[in-house]
């Protein structure tokens, strides 16, 4: 009897596996023929897709197609202009928001609840339904930087990191972290003299760690993967971020291979960084949806 | 907290100033600027003043009329009929170009039409283009909600069994995610493709080459489900984790509970699990029509709209109009629409999943 059951439980075991298997199996397909067809030439890459070879590194082997890529496009100097907008938005959104937060937590002065609900409204906004008059707004803004006083936001970095550094959900985050946070320690530290700018620095943002790494990584993956806006902003390759440099690349049609290795290039370091802090992203969604 | 050391005017709009600054200037302004905007005839680049136009943007865009014609007869009142035996009716130009007798039709141009009987209706439209645009991005919210909220609950339930490596499945469920919905869309042209497209070989090898190929995107009634399928794909994984951490927050005694009473699993769902979601339900779905409603980038990367205007959505239409041809009130005016929309999609969904007293 016990050995029936034993059996049982083997078989369903595996029913199990097969079925978290095989939708496994859907959701990495297209990544994995992305990275094999990246690898092989035109012709061999359109004749594989007829069998399971299009997803076995099989066949003419080499990274030709990246070499072709780099020597077709600037790609070197999109993945610069993409790390340098990403980079710099994350860590100014991570200070800006944060100081926010902080002020609507434990600070109390006039206008704190009205600003706060305005912020937490902007929530409902989605970014598609400014974005027209925004477009409006950054072509005539002023800008003082090298070359003096100039006006329109248009072919900048600046138009792609400033509009973005302030978000509703980042506030949003910091604000219910800081919450859970003791009111106590932060008023005694008040009591024995330390500044506001100390208590910020030297009492809350050390027991920010889990936070500060939750909004990094939305902002992260938001910032990179930003599309419908430096499309409309950004017409010089010189500030191109890459989701908008692959417009090179789908523009012609033959180039199979070549295509196959940018979206490669481009998308495998952002794969790696999540494999290697799953935990950490799964986590930070789900955050998003603590107290809907 | 309300004492003397937690309290400083200046240091809190010292500290909050420059975010509520910045979302003030980028934010709430162009989002006036929007309303604004859209009453007007403002162009991004433009030699002649702007100009206050009242409603005719939103008319010129939402203006639709019914027309019901009689069919044609001749002298004997017998139904004309064309060489092919289909009844003729009297041409619409007639009642759409400065017909003094049917003004509020004029400018309009068919959308579709149906016969009732003899005589046949036309459905008008000022815009066909953002009717179908409009059209389009509503089934694609009432598709994508259900399923993809539908199939993500699946997947979360699926791993949140206490299984040996789960957590590697749910690390690859979730990897789409992290994958710029731009590449997604790239990737899956190659999916789609009428010629060597792996979805194509794959049914055709399933069948034994029965099934016919099929250009997914090349074809007026594939193309709007090609690209719907792709962003359940794309953005399931998100909701699952959503869901995961809502069933997570379900205390387990509820369970042990459930089991000791001998209920089945679909009592222990139907009477446990699901109660206990029932604020991740509205979030999830609030979430996903927010995204919907946006549906951009997989248009302009995948069809362009087309064919036909048979994948055009309303977030095509306002970039296409505002950017595209600099023409900024009428992307604005767009824009106020589909925020309408949100609004109230959002409004009516969290009065339906409501707590009941």
């Amino acid at each position: 009897m016990a050995q029936i059951s034993g059996d049982n439980h083997g078989l369903r075991l595996a029913v199990r596996y097969t079925v978290l298997g095989l939708i496994a199996l859907i959701f990495i397909f297209p990544l994995v023929f992305m990275l094999m067809s990246s690898l092989k030439p035109d012709a061999q890459l359109l004749s594989d897709t007829r069998s399971l070879r299009a997803f076995l590194p099989v066949g003419d082997i080499s990274l030709d197609n990246y070499f072709d890529a780099f020597r077709r496009a600037p790609v070197g100097l999109f993945i610069f202009n993409s790390v340098i907008v990403t980079g710099v938005t994350v860590a100014l959104t991570l200070f800006i928001c944060s100081a926010a937060a902080f002020a609507f937590v434990f600070i109390d002065w006039r206008g704190r609840d009205l600003v706060l609900t305005l912020i937490l409204a902007t929530l409902i906004v989605p970014f598609e339904t400014i974005a027209i008059p925004l477009l409006l707004i950054a072509s005539k803004l002023p800008w003082l930087g090298f070359d003096g006083l100039t006006y329109g936001w248009l072919n900048s970095y600046q138009v792609q990191i400033v509009p973005f550094i302030a978000d509703g959900l980042t506030i949003f985050l910091f604000v219910q972290y800081f919450k859970d946070l003791p009111g106590e320690l932060i008023e005694a530290a008040r009591v024995e003299g330390a500044s506001w700018w100390q208590v910020y620095r030297r009492v809350v943002m050390p027991l920010a760690g889990p936070v500060l790494a939750t909004a990094a990584i939305l902002k992260f993956l938001v910032m990179y993967n930003q599309y419908l806006w430096p499309l409309m902003v950004v017409q010089e390759e010189r500030y191109r971020p890459v989701m908008v440099g692959l417009q090179y690349f789908f523009q012609l049609n033959r180039a199979w291979g070549e295509i196959m290795a940018y979206l490669s290039l481009i998308t495998v370091p952002v794969l790696a960084f999540y494999l290697f802090l799953q935990r950490a992203f799964i986590a930070s969604i789900a955050s998003t949806g603590v107290k809907g | 907290m309300a004492s003397k050391f937690t309290r400083s005017n200046s240091t809190g709009w010292l500290m909050a100033g420059p975010a509520a600054a910045l979302m003030g200037l980028f934010i709430v302004l162009p989002f006036l600027f929007a309303i604004g905007l859209s009453f007007t005839n403002q162009r991004l680049i433009s030699p002649n003043p702007t100009q206050f136009v009242g409603l005719s943007n939103y008319s010129q865009l939402l203006g639709v009329g019914l027309l019901t014609l009689e069919p044609e007869r001749d002298d004997a009142g017998e139904i004309l009929r064309d060489e092919d035996g289909a009844t003729s009716y009297p041409a619409l130009r007639g009642y759409t170009r400065n017909n003094p007798d049917f003004p509020q039709l004029d400018g309009m141009r068919e959308w579709f039409s149906f016969s009732l009987g003899e005589s046949r209706t036309y459905v008008l439209a000022r815009d066909v283009v953002f009717a179908k645009a409009v059209v389009n991005t509503i089934i694609f919210v009432l598709v994508v909600a259900p399923i993809q909220g539908g199939l993500a609950l699946v997947l979360a339930l699926l791993i949140n069994q206490k299984l040996r490596g789960i957590n590697v499945f749910r690390a690859i469920y979730f990897m789409p995610v992290v994958v710029s919905i731009v590449v997604v869309s790239l990737l899956w042209r190659f999916i789609y493709d009428g010629q060597s497209g792996l979805l194509n070989n794959l049914l055709g090898a399933l069948t034994f080459g029965a099934f016919p190929r099929i250009d997914w995107l090349g074809n007026p009634s594939t193309a709007l489900g090609a690209i719907i399928a792709m962003s359940i794909w794309q953005a399931v994984g998100f909701h699952m984790v959503i869901w995961l951490s809502g069933l997570q927050t379900i205390s387990p005694s509820l369970y042990e509970a459930a089991a000791i009473e001998g209920a089945s699993k679909w009592q222990t769902f139907r009477y446990v699990t699901w109660p206990g979601l029932r604020n991740t339900a509205v979030l999830v779905l609030i979430v996903i029509t927010m995204q919907a409603f946006a549906l951009f980038a997989q248009i302009d990367v995948m069809t362009s709209g087309g064919p036909l205007d048979s994948t055009q959505t309303i977030v095509f239409q306002a970039v296409e109009r505002g950017y595209g041809k600099q023409d900024i009130s009428g992307g604005s005016t767009i824009s106020v629409i589909l925020f309408v929309f949100v609004l109230a999609i959002s409004l009516l969904q969290r009065w339906l999943t409501r707590e009941k007293k």
